[in-house]
């Protein structure tokens, strides 16, 4: 029951994006459509997953004062890894992606939750943990990129639902962004509040 | 949780924990080296057969630098089936980009026509500079499509400084960079053609078409 908490902490409760409000680069950033939002969110939820295990195993041996830049070390390690495998096998997502793919490694996510999660839990729970937080993650990446692309291009997932000629540029661009994401908090309050 | 920090058990930490992340990048480094040096070579064959007409085979890529300027660029010479040159796909670039850099494959057919092109690389507006993607080569819109055009006799440069090309809506910036990048393109390749420009680096392996 505990662990299945830990799973869905990261989905709504402690949502990193409408609740603990982290990572607002990528967030902004790369959510101008649903496919990024969907790709960052994927890769980062590997990197999480994969960074939370390593730093709660290794979390004993380490000693206090440098701590921080063994877990850098470690969540860069995975983020070049998926960088790599990236580039390799599914170009054109590298391709739009760009910048971001390494920006992971500064995330305040993952470096957040394996500070306060990973390096004082097991090595189960911290997975799961960075499991919800990844899913979190993308499913608000997801929503974010398909709301601003459909006001903004009038498509989702390239599936046209009004002609681009009626679709408002700028929650294409970045003030769309901020406004989207503004919303997208009010109302997950509001919910979470009913 | 916390361990007592000493200098030797940092020393020996941190050395263990960087050891183990460059040796597994290494190994992962050797798996990805090849699909991605295939990945790379698969657009840039994809986005030369886009910008150029039908051909049977490509010839030797050679690099050419434009007269009065610094920067080499890959010309793709495309041959038909007695190996002579039909069209030529130039790498090109602008740096006048309203967000710096971009790169884009232009085709020029043997007698100076502009077959096609293809956006390598670029960081524009989305909704705005990005939509260069298309709009100049819209068929039902002569006036801002390139295709077809010969920037040998056609000013190709936006309406607002005098020349043939409509701008893209609110990207004007991005329309200069764009026919400037076309412009250069079609340098490089003439003044590989007319070797009096001197501007050859090294002679592709085939003769030139018969028009140039």
């Amino acid at each position: 029951m505990k662990q299945l908490r830990i799973l869905l902490n990261g989905l709504m409760k402690e949502n990193p994006v409408f609740v603990l409000l982290l990572g607002m680069c990528p967030t902004l950033g790369v959510s101008s459509s649903a496919i990024n939002g969907i790709g960052m969110g994927l890769a980062t939820t590997f990197v999480l997953v994969m960074s939370n295990i390593l730093v709660s195993m290794v979390a004993g041996f380490i000693p206090d004062k440098v701590r921080i830049p063994s877990y850098v070390v470690i969540i860069a390690t995975f983020v070049t890894i998926v960088q790599l495998v990236m580039q390799a096998y599914v170009p054109a997502l590298y391709a739009s992606l760009g910048l971001f793919i390494p920006l992971i490694v500064v995330n305040c996510i993952v470096l957040g939750r394996a500070e306060a999660f990973a390096s004082k839990n097991s090595v189960f729970d911290s997975m799961l943990d960075g499991l919800g937080m990844g899913i979190g993650f993308t499913l608000a990446l997801t929503l974010l990129g398909s709301i601003r692309e459909i006001l903004g291009t009038g498509k989702v997932f390239s599936l046209t639902i009004f002609p681009e000629n009626y679709g408002s540029l700028i929650f294409v661009l970045a003030p769309g962004a901020f406004i989207v994401l503004g919303y997208l908090i009010a109302i997950i309050n509001k919910i979470k509040k009913a | 949780m916390a361990k007592e920090s000493n200098f030797k058990n940092m020393v020996v930490a941190l050395f263990a924990i960087t050891f183990v992340a460059s040796a597994s990048l290494g190994v992962v480094n050797e798996f990805t080296k090849g699909p991605i040096e295939k990945a790379n070579i698969d657009a840039q064959n994809k986005a030369i057969a886009d910008v150029l007409p039908a051909f049977e085979k490509l010839g030797k890529s050679y690099k050419v630098l434009p007269e009065g300027e610094t920067d080499t660029l890959e010309l793709f010479p495309a041959l038909d089936k007695d190996s002579v040159t039909i069209a030529t796909a130039v790498k090109s670039y602008s740096k006048k980009g309203f967000a710096g850099l971009f790169t884009v494959m232009v085709g020029i057919s043997a007698d100076g026509t502009i077959t096609g092109y293809h956006i390598l690389e670029h960081h524009e507006t989305p909704g705005l500079g990005s939509k260069m993607a298309l709009w100049f080569s819209n068929k039902d819109k002569p006036g801002q499509s390139i295709i077809g055009k010969k920037p040998g006799s056609d000013n190709l440069t936006v309406t607002k400084d005098g020349g043939s090309v409509d701008a893209i809506t609110a990207a004007t910036i991005s329309s200069r960079a764009f026919l400037e990048s076309v412009q250069r393109a079609y340098k490089a390749l003439k003044s590989h053609s007319n070797p009096k420009n001197s501007g050859a680096i090294q002679n592709g392996a085939t003769k030139e078409g018969a028009n140039s």
